[in-house]
């Protein structure tokens, strides 16, 4: 039987501005009320909501009528759920989860709450799911703390990753093998998947981390982790599977990505916040952490948790999950309405990666005699956000490694064009798209 | 007009898209990211590209980067090390103003159908009485920028404007200053923009196979060694390692032979100058034409008469390296631009 938790409350000076625990006194449990920080008039006057609550499927608005949003694989912006909730959350857990007292622990059980409720979505034990800052550190975490942890035991340090990651665990592979691992490209077919042949011939048993990304983030390609894992396991027997799973868990279910050993996912993929993700680690795998200090999230990830953010992640990826079934058909359905009409202005226009592989809301489209970064300022200024695929710390477009690991000539990766839809998606941002983008492309290749 | 601004992330280029805006213009700003390499200077580092953002942001002007990375390795990086490499000494500011600004960037300008391209360049754009329009000097002689902009044809300097070229350095500081600006006070690019100061022979000995070599005396009497040609200009008083009794100058170069030659001033003098890749603003230049030469950034004017593609010195003057523009001026104006052969 667990021991009750007993609770003294002792009295505090009144002075001005002081916070009033009269409320707290004698009552278990906490009411977490007691220690709510000031928080805006305004704020409070809107109705602020508390607690992980039900999600709403209906899309909102995006904050600009004018404008059509269709940059969702970038950043899809927080649901108005989250961001309801948020401030409430903010006032109310405003001590560190990590510390002993009263409202330590209530923002340490808002934490722990946050990330049960995270594991049930991603289908893993609480234990297993580090709170990170972001889809990007939780990469760099699984890569390196995975193979710098091998490298330690004395263990081989080989790694097999996909040529068509993303940039977190290819920079984080590039930092390993500068520091002394060997780190191999498995190459990916024309379909946009992974050649699995290929990937087989790399794996043995000097490999210690395989990583191979759920849903690809520029072409939208879904990978067949399964037969991955089955590859592993077979020809790598010391190998750890990591996925990044930052695309995929808007689209596809836990099941996609369950064979994996570690999993990444961020919160502003999903409508929860920038500045927050998580990594599954599942039971037996040994990282180093990368981020040292005080010992937080079972020694893998040092610093105070961000509650807020784990808070909005589990409210994000719970009402991700449950709106999936007719989300998925109702922005596959927005996403072919917008393709077909391309298709009918633009008959040259590439589509990028297979059908049969691409997520819902993914049209990674190719205009031969364009080039991405005049498509986009003219996208711009014409009112629609969209993204050629990656971006640099400058803001410049590079070429895309994905496309080219794909075997699409130069020419055609030239005029990459992503647009990507999402919860906030609807028929006005593709009828602006179809609204300007021939006449776009018409006027790039000289016709207009 | 609908203007694209090439915005360096420097002050002129700042306070030219203030005045564009201000003059009632429809105005985008752009800045190029051109090398991926270290450098510690000019204008394509991640820096500046912050910097030309946050006033794009304070003037409220859309901004854009284009990566042009690997056109502008194709077109300076690669033919500045080759020059190098024949024994010029090449230019990659105009280089890059030719074949990349005016050449890339107006390409794009023009198909996304804006109306005008505008830099931060200290020179002026001036239209004669048939309507056709030509690089002049800029209102502030000691920062004049007209020669870097000399090779420019008239069919591109027709869609250009350069607003701050009718202010003063220090006017364009003061204006940046009223506007808040975060490049106001900052230190002009003086290097060129793809090597780290200094390092110029460091970053075109890892380029260049060198091989070491004879210096010797105009008379062909040995002087000394070097390590590789690589580096030496024609003009340089100093690093010939020579110990003379008099200041010895680079005279000569001849790569295949790897020889450097050096001088006295006196053996450095010419009275004309040979012209390679002439390109005159607008119509052909008639033989005879008196000109102003202009053979550096801030060097002096000097006069002389044009013949076919050579031009006749008034007065000899120190011998141009080949592979410097020569720029050739009706007064204030640009009438063509060249190479030194």
């Amino acid at each position: 039987m667990p021991t009750p938790i007993v609770v003294a409350v002792v009295p505090v000076a009144h002075g001005p501005g002081a916070v009033d625990l009269g409320s707290a006194r004698g009552r278990l449990p906490i009411d977490n009320a007691a220690h709510r920080l000031k928080v805006p008039v305004a704020v409070r006057r809107a109705g602020v909501r508390r607690g992980i609550g039900p999600y709403t499927p209906d899309p909102m608005p995006p904050a600009d009528p004018a404008r059509a949003y269709l940059d969702h694989a970038a950043s899809t912006p927080p649901h108005p759920d989250v961001l309801a909730a948020v401030p409430g959350w903010l006032a109310d857990h405003g001590a560190n989860p990590t510390g002993m007292h009263t409202a330590a622990r209530a923002a340490k059980r808002a934490l722990e709450e946050a990330r049960e409720r995270i594991a049930a979505v991603l289908g893993c034990e609480p234990g297993e799911v580090v709170i990170t800052g972001g889809g990007t550190e939780s990469d760099n975490l699984a890569v390196k703390g995975t193979v710098r942890a091998a490298r330690q035991a004395g263990d081989p340090d080989r790694t097999v990753i996909a040529a068509f990651e993303h940039r977190a665990v290819l920079g984080a592979a590039d930092r390993l093998a500068r520091e002394g691992s060997e780190v191999a490209l498995a190459p990916a077919t024309p379909s946009g998947t992974i050649d699995l042949d290929r990937l087989a011939e790399l794996l043995d048993e000097r490999v210690a981390l395989v990583s191979v990304m759920t849903v690809n983030n520029e072409v939208g390609t879904r990978q067949p982790l399964a037969e991955v894992a089955a590859l592993v396991r077979a020809h790598a027997p010391r190998a750890r599977l990591h996925t990044d799973a930052v695309q995929a868990c808007t689209w596809v279910d836990a099941d996609a990505y369950a064979e994996a050993d570690l999993v990444a996912v961020a919160g502003h993929k999903v409508g929860g916040l920038r500045g927050t993700g998580a990594l599954v680690v599942r039971g037996g795998v040994h990282l180093l952490p990368e981020i040292e200090g005080g010992g937080q999230e079972r020694d893998r990830r040092a610093g105070t948790p961000d509650v807020v953010g784990a808070l909005a992640l589990a409210l994000a990826l719970e009402g991700t999950a449950a709106a999936r079934p007719a989300e998925a058909t109702r922005i596959a359905g927005l996403r072919d309405r917008l393709l077909e009409g391309l298709f009918a202005e633009i008959p040259d226009l590439v589509l990028h990666g297979a059908s049969e592989h691409r997520v819902a809301g993914f049209a990674p489209i190719g205009l031969p005699g364009c080039d991405s970064e005049s498509l986009l300022v003219l996208l711009d200024l014409a009112g629609v956000d969209a993204s050629a695929g990656s971006s640099c710390a400058s803001g410049a477009t590079e070429p895309s490694h994905v496309l080219t690991a794909m075997g699409v000539d130069p020419g055609t990766a030239k005029g990459a064009l992503r647009l990507t839809l999402g919860w906030s998606s609807s028929d006005r941002d593709v009828d602006r798209v179809l609204e300007v983008l021939p006449g776009i492309v018409r006027q790039l290749r000289g016709g207009a | 007009m609908r203007v694209l601004v090439a915005m360096s992330g420097g002050v002129d280029s700042s306070v030219a898209a203030a005045m564009l805006r201000d003059a009632g213009h429809e105005v985008t700003g752009v800045t190029l990211k051109l090398w991926g390499g270290d450098s510690d200077s000019g204008c394509c580092s991640v820096a500046d590209v912050e910097d030309a953002r946050r006033v794009a942001q304070q003037l409220d002007l859309p901004h854009y980067v284009f990566n042009l990375t690997a056109e502008f390795d194709d077109r300076v990086v690669d033919p500045y090390v080759a020059a190098y490499a024949a024994g010029r000494t090449p230019n990659p500011c105009v280089e890059c103003n030719r074949s990349v600004k005016w050449g890339l960037l107006l390409e794009r300008c023009r198909t996304m159908g804006f109306d005008a391209l505008a830099t931060g360049h200290h020179a002026r754009v001036v239209r004669d009485e048939g309507g056709r329009a030509w690089i002049a000097r800029g209102a502030d002689a000691a920062k004049d920028q007209s020669y870097v902009l000399s090779v420019l044809g008239g069919d591109v300097v027709v869609d250009t404007m350069l607003p701050v070229g009718d202010l003063t350095k220090a006017e364009v500081r003061a204006r940046a200053e009223a506007l808040g600006l975060r490049t106001a006070t900052k230190a002009e690019s003086m290097d060129v923009c793809f090597i780290r100061r200094d390092e110029r022979t460091t970053f075109l000995r890892s380029r260049v196979p060198q091989a070491p070599g004879p210096i010797v005396g105009v008379d062909g009497a040995p002087l000394g060694e070097h390590d590789g040609v690589a580096g030496f200009t024609i003009g340089q008083r100093r690093g010939t390692g020579v110990a003379a009794g008099e200041r010895r100058y680079v005279v000569d170069l001849d790569v295949g032979t790897a020889t450097v030659v050096v001088g006295r001033r006196e053996d450095l003098l010419r009275d004309r100058i040979d012209l390679v890749g002439l390109t005159p603003t607008h119509d052909p230049i008639p033989d005879g034409t008196s000109v102003l030469v202009q053979t550096s950034a801030h060097g002096v004017p000097v006069v002389g008469t044009l013949e076919a593609t050579r031009v006749h010195l008034a007065e000899p003057r120190p011998r141009v390296a080949p592979g410097q523009v020569v720029a050739l001026y009706d007064g204030d104006r640009v009438i063509a631009g060249a190479y030194a052969g």
